[in-house]
Order: structure tokens, then C-alpha cells, then sequence
């Protein structure tokens, strides 16, 4: 039969099953082969902490969200457009996020009265009216595959297995989407049996084909690729961008990378990349514990390297005292925090923006870092270089305040060309700087960056000792001279506030907004998609997004000055808004959520529409 | 290989400007005396020499070496030391901590450091007793120990700092005393020359807050019968007359100590520091009483394994070869890995 052909601008997608069923690689196949196509993308994996909760629970859905459109796109999408649900639970998880009309494909064969019973579904809700406003797809995913696979030489359990392929196949069929790369994937995974490619590309192809000849699927979608800007591009999430500019500092400093990291959700991912990069002479540790590894790191920059450490909020926390020794030695120090819900274990694998206060003040004394916020997937990777070009230049430890929904999240990232980053040589203290010309200072400071020499070990004439005791200036002898302690403290003070960072940019096309949306980190997208959407209804608002958090840019005051209302939207309890109010005096209106989740375009639209009528 | 050129240094060479400032009598002088008189034999440039320290009392020691040294954080140098030993390799790393550092608060770092055999040489001064915050019992302290914090005596079980490296895999595992200059420079000399952690428990008299913790063992009417001198290859006796012996009672899991006239010869053990299993080293570390009599000093152990810090560099040197391309470019084929696709 002929199958209609219906374009479309943009579509949301959302794989979910069982945390056993393959649906992070089946969100990943399907992200790619849409990458292909040129489509811009914006992914959401939404995962439990256990790694196997209860199979057909609630606790152990798993789900992947895609959105991708013809257009420039800003966020995963708020509401799924269609949700592949392959067991009673992933229905009733995410029935709740779809909107009347969505097109719902379940796997039928796992609606079991057992599988229903353990999700408290009386009776099956694709035999009842309870999904009567939705497009319901039954599809015996399950058995089709075995079916498909009956000839292989597989066992029942690796042929069920294969059918997140299938449900893949079907999707990719759906909505036209170019498989080559996942055939060379599948090829790659199971390269050491055979077997296993033949087995799951026969399920992808009867997933493909289903789609073309069942009846129940009457229409085909396309979706046209995006206008991008020319260059090669890859689908990256945050982690990988994150630890590719880690990669590209040490390249571009010439400096070898030492990562000190102990595994904690979400931020192992970045310690698993840097491990396989030795070939750039990165060192990774893994650690006994979180102070070890930052410790090490340190150790690492006393001795020359960019020492790094990865990790999330609790992490963070148990590195604060070595993170002050590094404030009072004046080295170079990234700190990445992958930020997740908290206090405590919190919700390991939910988003949160609730460490901003611990990274500008979780210190004992007076410890002033400068703090970097990357806004999306692929801004991961410029964040780090900004980063490291401040540790390594203003010789301080950089708190890099990413979070799980950046980290996980991808998007697709233009290519930079190498040559074009940022240039992070440093130079070694190598002379005496005494005016003797034989002694050496270790805290006289160059007057431009108030930077101290980088003496490292090994070098001869330059032997000298350093540590947490204070120092007196320029000698660095030890010192408990009052006027000097204070002196010192204002110096390391101003050490931080007198970086230079770029100017905030508003964003304000209509040039006659009176309310501006000021946000930090993750939220840029959501913001973004929420101001476009006011614009093109009419209304006027205007957009800063931080990227510095210390020092905060120069303008900032002005620009927050300039506007009748200031918004700060935040995954906390307003804890940017709260600097804004105690330096700038501005009376920022917090819109504070932790629910684990990131804002929506649309709750985000509603609220700042009622802060425009009120203005 | 041409032979190291003399770089003729002197214990002064090794003496900081700083003024050095534990208190009078304290143990720790008699140690930084040592160690300075140790280290022109070394026949290392000062800037290549690195000591890092925690916090206490005898976490001061970078402070008076002219060599470089960082003085950290409480607990935190073994730490510290592995970054900058693993990558920097080619200096001599140098870790001085104290019994509360090492033991309490740094206890988790020492043992890491220990198992993964970094190429650390750390110096453990032993005095028993919290000295920079005025006299609390310490990890190492005797159970029923009357200090401030503990006024009718400590209730918890110290810890046997060389059972507990042993039990940690160390590698190279000794102990000397901070007034016998020249033992204490034996021990320095075999700890150098190891590949690996080497692990030095020096016992260190704090006159302030634990006088005399150690004097059985200096005193010279009791330290022969007290101390067991070990030496490689040598059967162990030891006594004012020789007059005691140390065998391995059959059937039995550790050591004892005989009198040398009741005992065969061939039952005599003969210390072997080389000994792959840790037991027989564990069971030297275990042979001394609250009295401290039968305290054995020199070096327990001295294995071969890979240190961590020639392991993950030959991993990065491995991962290197054969490469031609510049960083850049490599940089440039590492960005364009994966599915890419190009817009015009």
C-alpha cells in the first residue's frame, strides 16, 4: 500500500521501557541517524539510580527523550509528541507528560495481567477507554521479534533482547530517518559475535517493515534538516564535551593533564573519557576518596601538569579543605561539579542547580575561586577551556559548575577548528625574581593577572616552600603579622573579582523589553525557548545568560539596572537571585523549582507572561 | 651510561633559611640533623628533591630543608605526594607526617599510597601523643593513656603502625629511633634506594607531652636487651650478651624470642628482609611487649613490585608510541571521531 507523506517542523520522541530493555541505546541509535540527516536535536535521558530496580516496576523506568526540527532548537522538547512504551509501567510513568493526541506505540506482549498488577493496572488500559484520547499503536513487539528471528542462530533470550531494534526499526521507518550508522554500530558493539549483528539487524529491518506494510500505521513522517551554520558536526552530550576540552586544555597549554577523580553519579562518565586518552599524555587516578583525588590533582599542578578533579556535590564537599590549601598555595585547579539533586545522596541521576552557594562560599576563611556554568551539551566543551585558560593563568582553583541535565543531555556540536582555541601556554618561573638577583620571591605578584610565579620542582635556584600556613607577601615565608594577614586576604580577594570575564550579552531583539530574564548554567535553553515563544506572540522580554559566577561581569549592574524587572528562574531556592539582591541591590524575582527535572519552555512562558502584565 | 656526575653537597646545603622552631629538646632536631646529613649521599640536585608534610609537630620539616616542599593539610600528603610523584618521575618525593597525620585523620591516604606502591619515601615520626594541639592521646598512644582529652585514661586500642603498613601491601617496611644518628641513617640509605613506597616508622621523642615514651630503647643500661637489631642474612640474637634469640616455634604462626644458650643454632631464624609472604614480617612487627622489650628496628621487609608511578607511565608511554602526528592534529582527529556529518 501507498503510505501517505506528512512533513513536519519538529517532533518529540520518548523511548521508554525497563532499565533492562536498551532504551538510553535505542534514544542514542535514533539520535544519531537523525544527526545524519541534519536535523537540530536536543536529547533527554532520564534514568533510575539503581542500575537494575525491580524489572516492570515504576522505580525502574527508564526513558529517552529526543526532539529534533527543521529549525534551531533550544531545548528536549516539553511534552512527547510520541511515546514508545514497551511495558505497562513506562506507560503509566509518562502517560502523564503527554498531551491529547500523541501517538503511543506499546509493546502488547508485556501487558500481562502479572505486569499490569505490579503497576496497580486494574485492567489493561489498551483494552479500556482510559487512552481513548490518544493515537494507541499496539504493536507485539516481543513476539514479532522472536518471530523475525526464528532462523537465527540465537538463544529466545538474546532474540527477545533485540527488540529495542525492532521498536528502533520502526521509528527509524517512521519518520524516514537514514539507519547506515546504526547497521555500523550494530557491526562495531557485537564485532566479536557475529552472530548478534546478524540477529539485531534482522530485527531492526522487520521493525522497518512493519512499519511499511501494517495498516495501522497509515502515514509517514519527514522532517527537513535544520539551516545550520556550514561545518562538520557531531552529536555530543555534555560529559563527552566536558572531557574533550579537558583534552583540548592540556593540548593547548602544552601541559600534561592529571585528573585525580573518585566515581560518583553523574560525573564518572568524564573520568571513563580522560582514561582513554593517554595518548595526550592525560594521567587519570582513580582515587581512595574524594579528598585524595582532589589532592592528587593538586600535587599534579604543584609539579607542573593541570591538575583536574571531577565530581558532584557531595564530592565537592569533602574536597573543600584541599580546594582552600589551593586558594593559600595559589596553583592552578579545576574543580568540575556535575551537580545532581541534593542535600546528601539526594536523587543521584535528577538535575538540581543547588551548589552554586557551596562553590562560591563552601570554604573555611576567606577562600575566593572563580566559578565557570556551561549552558548546554556542546558549551561543555568551551566552559572547560574557559576553565583552565583561568586556573592556569590567574594560577587559582575554577569551580566548573555543570549539571546532570547538561551532562547527559546532547545536542549537536559544530566542529571548532583546533587552531582557533584559545591559547593556554603558561611560562614557568625559571630566574630569580629578587631584586638581588639571586633570591626568589614565590608570592611576588605579576601587577596585570596579581598572579604568583610557577616554580616547579626541578627547577634550579628557585627552591622554596609553600603551604597553608599564611604567608608573609612576596617572600612566602610564614607570617602572623596582622597588617600582612590582612593584606593578604584582600589581595586573594581581589586576585578573583579583578579577572577579566566578557560583558553579559542581552539578548533583546524588539529593543523594548522592560523585563529581563537573567539565568545561569542548564536553564539557558528552556529560557531561550520560553522567551522565543512570548516574542513570537508579541511580547517583549530580554535575556543574559552567566557564564562567569566569579567574578561576575563587569556590566552586570548596569544591565540589571536597566530593566523594570529582573527574573532569575533557578533549579534551587534562589540562590543566584540572592547574590544579584546583596551586590547589585536589585530586586530580583526568584522562580525556583527542585523537582529533580528541568524547567519546560511552557511553565517558564506562563510565568514570565504574568510578570509582563504586572510590570 | 655515563657515569652521575658528584654534585659534592653538604649537610649545609640542605638547611633552609628559616629558623627552625620545635621546642627545645624535642626529637625532631635530631631527625632533621640526620636527614640532612643523609642527603648529600643521595648525589641528588637539591630543586629535584620535593618533602611534603600534613599537619603536627613534625609536618614543619619542609619548612627547614632547602629543597622544594609544600607543608599541606592534615592527613592529606600521601595524597598529594602521589600526584606529584606519579607525574613528575623524575623527582625524589619525600613525605613526613606523625602518628596522628598518618594514622587518624590520614590514615586512608597512607594505606592507598601503601597498596598502589608509589614511589614515596615517607617518614613516620612516632611519638605517640598529639603534640601541635598540646597533648591528646594519639592512634599510636597506649589503651589507658592519661591526657587532656583522656583524663582517666584512653579506652581505644592503638594501632601497630608497621602491622598496619604490612597489612597495607607496603613494599618496603622499616623502623629506627631519632637518637641513634647512624641507624637512622642505614634506614634513610635502604629506603632511598627502594623503587616503590618505603615506609619509615622513626620513634621520636616528644619531651613536652610524652617524655621517655622510647627510653627503654635509648637508655644504655636496658636498649641491647631491649632492641633486636636486624640485619639481612644475619641470625637474629640480640641482648647485651647476646643472650637471646628469635625462632619460629613449630606448628606455631608467628615468632618468639628464646634464650640464644637453650636454643639450637638452626633454629635461630635468619632475618631475610626479601621474604615474599608478609607474614613472616608481620610476625617481627608483632614480637614487642607494652614494655617494649623485644622492639626490633631496621628493615622488616624490602620487595620488588612495580611501583605505580612506572606502571602508569609506562601506559602513557605506550599509548604515545608510534604516534607522529602533532597534539593539534591528533586534536583535531580525536574532535571528528564518531558519526560526524558536514553541512556546505
Amino acid at each position: 500500500m501507498t503510505k501517505q507523506i506528512r512533513q513536519l517542523d519538529r517532533v518529540v520522541i520518548r523511548f521508554a521501557g525497563d532499565s533492562g530493555d536498551g532504551m538510553q541505546l535505542t534514544g542514542d541509535r535514533f539520535t544519531s541517524e537523525t544527526a545524519q540527516l541534519g536535523n537540530d536535536i536536543s536529547t533527554l535521558p532520564n534514568f533510575p539510580a539503581e542500575i537494575r530496580a525491580p524489572a516492570g516496576t515504576l522505580p525502574g523506568v527508564s526513558s529517552f527523550q529526543v526532539h529534533f526540527a527543521d529549525y534551531d532548537i533550544l531545548t528536549p522538547g516539553d511534552a512527547p509528541n510520541v511515546l514508545v512504551a514497551m511495558n505497562p509501567a513506562a506507560l503509566k510513568a509518562n502517560l502523564a507528560d503527554l498531551p491529547r493526541g500523541a501517538d503511543i506505540i506499546v509493546n502488547t506482549d508485556e501487558f500481562t495481567r502479572r505486569n499490569l498488577a505490579k503497576v496497580g493496572y486494574a485492567t489493561s488500559p489498551l483494552d479500556d477507554d482510559s487512552l481513548a484520547g490518544y493515537a494507541v499503536h499496539p504493536v507485539a513487539l516481543t513476539s514479532m521479534t522472536i518471530g523475525a528471528l526464528a532462523e537465527h542462530d540465537v538463544s529466545k533470550k538474546d532474540a527477545e533482547r533485540a527488540k529495542n531494534m525492532f521498536a528502533l526499526g520502526l521509528l527509524s521507518w517512521m519518520y524516514s530517518r537514514p539507519y547506515e550508522s546504526t547497521l555500523r554500530f550494530l557491526e562495531r558493539k557485537f564485532a566479536a559475535r557475529p552472530e548478534l549483528v546478524a540477529a539485531n539487524v534482522a530485527a531492526f529491518r522487520a521493525g522497518w517493515n512493519f512499519g511499511e506494510t501494517t495498516e495501522d500505521f497509515s502515514v509517514r513522517y519527514e522532517v527537513k534538516p535544520a539551516k545550520m551554520l556550514p561545518g562538520t558536526y557531531r552529536n555530543i552530550t555534555g560529559n563527552a564535551a566536558l572531557s574533550l576540552g579537558l583534552v583540548a586544555a592540556g593540548v593547548r597549554s602544552g601541559l600534561p593533564v592529571f585528573l585525580g577523580a573518585y566515581p560518583i553519579t553523574p560525573a564518572s562518565d568524564i573520568l571513563h573519557e580522560l582514561s582513554k586518552h593517554k595518548k595526550f599524555g592525560v594521567v587519570t587516578m582513580q582515587a581512595e576518596d574524594e579528598i585524595a583525588a582532589v589532592g592528587a590533582a593538586l600535587g599534579a599542578s604543584y609539579g607542573g601538569a593541570l591538575g583536574i578533579t571531577t565530581t558532584s556535590g557531595p564530592g565537592v564537599a569533602l574536597k573543600s579543605e584541599t580546594i582552600s590549601l589551593a586558594v593559600a598555595l595559589e596553583l592552578p585547579l579545576v574543580i568540575v561539579d556535575v551537580q545532581r539533586a541534593g542535600p546528601s545522596t539526594g536523587m543521584p541521576t535528577k538535575t538540581e542547580q543547588a551548589d552554586l552557594n557551596m562553590a562560591l562560599y563552601g570554604r573555611h576563611g576567606e577562600a575566593p575561586v572563580a566559578v565557570v556554568a556551561p549552558k548546554s551539551p556542546s558549551d561543555c566543551f568551551h566552559a572547560a577551556l574557559e576553565a583552565a585558560r583561568i586556573a592556569l593563568t590567574y594560577r587559582t582553583p575554577v569551580i566548573l559548575l555543570s549539571d546532570n541535565y547538561v551532562a547527559n543531555g546532547s545536542e549537536p556540536w559544530l566542529l571548532p577548528d583546533v587552531e582557533s582555541l584559545p591559547d593556554l601556554r603558561v611560562e614557568f618561573a625559571t630566574e630569580p625574581n629578587g631584586e638581588d638577583g639571586t633570591t626568589f620571591l614565590p608570592y611576588l605578584r605579576d601587577p596585570q593577572t596579581l598572579a604568583r610565579p610557577w616554580a616547579v620542582p626541578g627547577t634550579a635556584g628557585l627552591e622554596h616552600r609553600i603551604g597553608g600556613l599564611e604567608k608573609a607577601d612576596k617572600t612566602g615565608d610564614i607570617s602572623y603579622d596582622p597588617a600582612n594577614h590582612d593584606f593578604m586576604v584582600r589581595t586573594r580577594a581581589a586576585r578573583i573579582e579583578t579577572i577579566p570575564v566578557p560583558d553579559v550579552e542581552v539578548e533583546d531583539p524588539d529593543g523594548d523589553a522592560r523585563v529581563l530574564v537573567l539565568g545561569w548554567g542548564s536553564t539557558y535553553g528552556p529560557i531561550g525557548a520560553a522567551c522565543r515563544g512570548l516574542r513570537q506572540r508579541g511580547l517583549s522580554v530580554a535575556q543574559a545568560h552567566l557564564r562567569h559566577l566569579a567574578p561576575m561581569p563587569a556590566n552586570l549592574g548596569e544591565v540589571l539596572r536597566s530593566y523594570d524587572r529582573v527574573v532569575v528562574p533557578e533549579m534551587n531556592l534562589g540562590q543566584l537571585a540572592h547574590v544579584i539582591r546583596a551586590k547589585y541591590l536589585v530586586d530580583a524575582i526568584g522562580y525556583n523549582q527542585v523537582r529533580g527535572l528541568p524547567f519546560t519552555a511552557a511553565e517558564l512562558e506562563t510565568m514570565l507572561e504574568e510578570v509582563l502584565k504586572n510590570v | 651510561m655515563s657515569e652521575p656526575v658528584a654534585l659534592k653537597l653538604t649537610a649545609k646545603d640542605f638547611k633552609s633559611d628559616q629558623e627552625v622552631r620545635w621546642c627545645p629538646g624535642c626529637g625532631d632536631y635530631a631527625i632533621l640533623a640526620a636527614v640532612q646529613g643523609f642527603m648529600p649521599e643521595l648525589n641528588i640536585a637539591r630543586e629535584n628533591i620535593v618533602f611534603v608534610s600534613g599537619i603536627g609537630c613534625s609536618s614543619r620539616f619542609p619548612y627547614y630543608m632547602n629543597t622544594y616542599g609544600m607543608h599541606s593539610i592534615h592527613g592529606r600528603a600521601p595524597a598529594i605526594a602521589t600526584g606529584l610523584s606519579v607525574s613528575r618521575p623524575d623527582l625524589s618525593v619525600w613525605v613526613v607526617t606523625g602518628d596522628g597525620d598518618a594514622l587518624s585523620i590520614g590514615g586512608n591516604h597512607l594505606i592507598h599510597a601503601l597498596r598502589r606502591n608509589v614511589n614515596l619515601k615517607i617518614l613516620l615520626f612516632n611519638n605517640r601523643i598529639y603534640g601541635l594541639t598540646k597533648g591528646q592521646y594519639s592512634p599510636t598512644s597506649e589503651v589507658g593513656k592519661v591526657t587532656k582529652s583522656t583524663p582517666v585514661g584512653s579506652a581505644d586500642a592503638p594501632f601497630n603502625p608497621l602491622s598496619l603498613a604490612l597489612g597495607a601491601e607496603a613494599t618496603f617496611v622499616a623502623r629506627t629511633i631519632d637518637s641513634d644518628r647512624k641507624h637512622l641513617q642505614s634506614v634513610l640509605r635502604a629506603a632511598a634506594e627502594h623503587q616503590g613506597s618505603a615506609f619509615v616508622e622513626i620513634y621520636q621523642n616528644c619531651n613536652i607531652f610524652n617524655d621517655g615514651a622510647f627510653d627503654p630503647l635509648k637508655e644504655p643500661a636496658t636498649r641491647d636487651d631491649f632492641l633486636i637489631r636486624l640485619e639481612h642474612g644475619q641470625p637474629i640474637t640480640f641482648g647485651s650478651d647476646g643472650q637471646f634469640c628469635v625462632v619460629h616455634p613449630p606448628g606455631g604462626f608467628g615468632l618468639e624470642v628464646r634464650e640464644t644458650a637453650a636454643t639450637p643454632a638452626e633454629e635461630i631464624v635468619v632475618h631475610d628482609a626479601t621474604v615474599a609472604d608478609p607474614a613472616y614480617a608481620f610476625a617481627l612487627s608483632r614480637l614487642p611487649g607494652l614494655d617494649l622489650r623485644n622492639t626490633p628496628i631496621g628493615v622488616f621487609r624490602s620487595v620488588d613490585r612495580p611501583s605505580y608511578d612506572s606502571v602508569v607511565q609506562e601506559q602513557v608511554a605506550a599509548a604515545r608510541a608510534g604516534v607522529d602526528q602533532t597534539p593539534e592534529q591528533q586534536l583535531s582527529a580525536l574532535l571528528g571521531s564518531g558519526d560526524t556529518w558536514t553541512i556546505l
